[in-house]
């Protein structure tokens, strides 16, 4: 629609004749809309999925530079997780071996950070329905799947932030990243397909929870223990074998050791003998790859039923 | 030939367990009018707009918006719709033009496109000085203005409004109906829920009225108001004067039986009003000897179709041979 046309909506006659045309596409703005409705069609609608896609991952980082309480959240949690591993567990904590601990304890910090992610998108997503934003989305001839897509995009582009920070305050601290760069893109790539994937495991609870609070909530009760009973903060070596057995296969153990191996930090797990742990980059790889084919489907079909309710 | 139907409905139900939902709604809506969904909160009236405008799936019936079906062809009928749901669905953070634009650009428009009609509808809304401000910063009339543009900018031919001016102070509230009066004249279709009578009353050709689920009662204000019974004629007699002669004076006059007294001393008379009656009645009263304090003529509102009918399941409209016929109570009510 273009700024010619006067009056509210169009200065059309109430007939029906006046109706029909406009849906013929009489006026130039309707035209130009079935046009480029025809041109979707032809090409697929695809293109239209990622422009729409693109749009309101716009929106959603937009929303979030003008909301600093979320970016401190995912900047500042990192932050506060290394000086306190660091400075007030880090002491009594010992490595078998003899690496440095906060060289360990970043990739571990990597790997929890990139679960904060799901967080982020699962509170977005509950806000944005019960606010019924999402219900104008859907009665736009949209696609609906962009919905999803582009607030897991921008949360993605928040964890490109927050894996800077995590970076940056362990530089500080004395950690070292002792390989090239393609390893140093290796461990990135590892951390970010994780981030996403989780990302679409918050957005799972986003739509079954039934506020931001109790997404959150949720949110927190699945990523705790996830980092607890990883090889996140502490080695593995000394639990009992069944929690060994758990945390090695455990998805933030298996990324925060391919991360210690591709940056050649302290990696104690090398010793053990399971295979997440003897193959972390490609279990992590595999690991993001199922969750992906799980949870994207899920979190599309969560959707599809939340928004019918 | 009637205008074309531009939204249409049979049988339309949904169900969110028993008791809850709606069921058989028959609906049609000519192009270029307004219809009106009135009722009480929980009668069923979002859940009625959010399958009309492809939200939430019927589990029976059919329903087809700007000709095309709401099931079969969701995307059709989201090009031809605008939506303005009862929460006011902006995102906050963003200023008033950055939501605008980004409709447009989820509407299929370029971001040319976008932004020109953007500074169009923010013109017409009067909300340009506010247009680079966020939105958590509206009053809460700017806010439902903006909600209402943000539904226009796609062009619709048919505008759903869910109870668009609920929480609006009355000059915010006048301000929005003009705009919903301007764009029935300019050709939109308009379906528009509301608690409100008067505001069905001011906008509606066509009042559904809901209840429980269903459709309770439909027909045009005037319809609705004749339903609600006759209009009466309140008597404040005199002090000392003879109450039983009254009433035998007004019989004669009456379109039915007297009700009771609602206060001592006083008498209401249902009657059909007509030139000259008050005068009658008094003149009469004056001839039987019966002394007269106050007089005054009730007509029926919308507020008492709507109570009737809520009230009394089985409650329907008029017939046509009724004591009160529709267009004389519309006329009354265009007097009054
Ligand atoms: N998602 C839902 N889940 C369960 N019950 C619902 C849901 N939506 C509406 N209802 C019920 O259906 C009835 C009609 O609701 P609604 O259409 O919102 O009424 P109105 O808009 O007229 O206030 C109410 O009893 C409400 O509680
Ligand atoms: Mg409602």
């Amino acid at each position: 629609m273009s700024g010619g046309t006067a009056g509210l909506g169009h200065p059309l006659a109430a007939s029906p004749a006046a109706v029909a045309a406009r849906g013929a596409g009489a006026l130039a703005g309707a035209r130009r809309r079935s046009q480029a409705t025809a041109v979707a069609d032809a090409a697929g609608t695809a293109g239209w999925a990622a422009r729409d896609m693109a749009v309101l991952a716009k929106r959603t980082l937009c929303r979030m530079i003008t909301t600093p309480e979320q970016v401190l959240n995912v900047t500042a949690q990192p932050i506060i997780i290394v000086l306190l591993f660091s400075y007030v567990f880090g002491g009594s904590i010992t490595l078998p071996g003899h690496g440095s601990y906060r060289e360990y304890l970043i990739g571990g910090i990597f790997a929890v950070t990139m679960c904060g992610t799901a967080q982020g998108t699962g509170i977005g997503l509950a806000i944005d329905i019960s606010g019924g934003l999402i219900d104008r989305f859907r009665s736009l001839p949209m696609s609906r799947a962009a919905v999803l897509a582009g607030r897991t995009l921008a949360d993605l582009a928040l964890t490109i932030v927050a894996a800077a920070v995590t970076a940056g305050t362990g530089l500080l601290l004395g950690w070292r990243i002792h390989t090239g760069p393609a390893d140093t893109i290796a461990a990135l790539g590892l951390a970010l397909l994780f981030a996403y994937a989780a990302s679409w495991g918050g957005a799972c609870v986003g739509m079954l929870a039934r506020s931001a609070e109790s997404a959150q909530t949720v949110g927190l009760l699945v990523i705790l223990p996830l980092s607890l009973t990883s090889n996140a903060f502490i080695s593995t070596a000394r639990l009992t074998p069944w929690l060994r057995t758990v945390a090695d296969w455990n998805p933030v153990s298996v990324l925060a050791t391919a991360c210690r191996q591709l940056l050649g930090n302290p990696d104690p797990s090398a010793a053990i003998r399971s295979w997440p742990m003897q193959h972390a980059v490609l279990a992590s790889a595999l690991w993001s790859a199922v969750l992906l084919a799980a949870l994207v489907p899920l979190a599309v079909f969560l959707y599809a039923r939340r928004v019918q309710r | 030939m009637q205008a074309a139907l531009m939204i249409e409905a049979r049988g339309l139900a949904k169900s969110f367990g028993p008791g809850l939902g709606v069921s058989g709604i028959d609906l049609q809506v000519p192009a270029g009018t307004i219809v009106s969904l009135l009722g009480p909160n929980g009668a069923g009236k979002t859940t009625i707009v959010r399958m009309l405008a492809t939200l939430l799936r019927p589990d029976a019936g059919w329903a087809r918006v700007a000709g095309h079906d709401v099931v079969a062809q969701g995307r059709a009928v989201r090009r031809r719709i605008g939506l303005t749901g009862q929460l006011a669905s902006l995102d906050d953070c963003m200023t008033g033009r950055a939501n605008l634009v980004m409709l447009g650009q989820l509407s299929r428009m370029s971001r040319r496109q976008a932004r020109a009609r953007a500074a169009d509808l923010l013109t017409q809304f009067g909300l340009e000085s506010a247009a680079g401000r966020a939105v958590r910063t509206y009053s809460g009339g700017m806010r439902r203005r903006l909600d209402l543009a943000a539904s226009l900018v796609g062009g619709p031919a048919v505008l759903f409004l869910d109870e668009p001016t609920t929480g609006l102070d009355p000059d915010s509230r006048r301000a929005l109906w003009e705009v919903v009066r301007r764009l029935a004249r300019e050709g939109t279709t308009v379906l528009l829920t509301t608690q409100y009578l008067e505001e069905a009353d001011q906008l509606a050709g066509h009042i559904c009225v809901i209840t429980g689920g269903r459709v309770a009662a439909e027909g045009t204000p005037g319809q609705l108001k004749a339903a609600a019974g006759p209009a009466k004629l309140i008597i404040s007699l005199a002090p000392g004067a003879d109450l039983a002669r009254a009433a035998a004076v007004l019989a004669r006059r009456a379109a039915g039986p007297l009700a009771a007294a609602p206060r001592p001393g006083y008498l209401e008379v249902p009657v059909v009003p007509c030139a000259g009656l008050v005068t009658s009645v008094i003149r009469d009263l004056d001839e039987a000897g019966v002394a007269v304090n106050d007089i005054s003529l009730q007509l029926p509102t919308l507020e008492d179709a709507f109570r009737g009918l809520t009230g009394s399941a089985a409650a329907g409209l008029p017939s046509g041979d009724d004591a009160v016929s529709p267009e004389a109570a519309e006329a009354r009510a265009r007097a009054a």
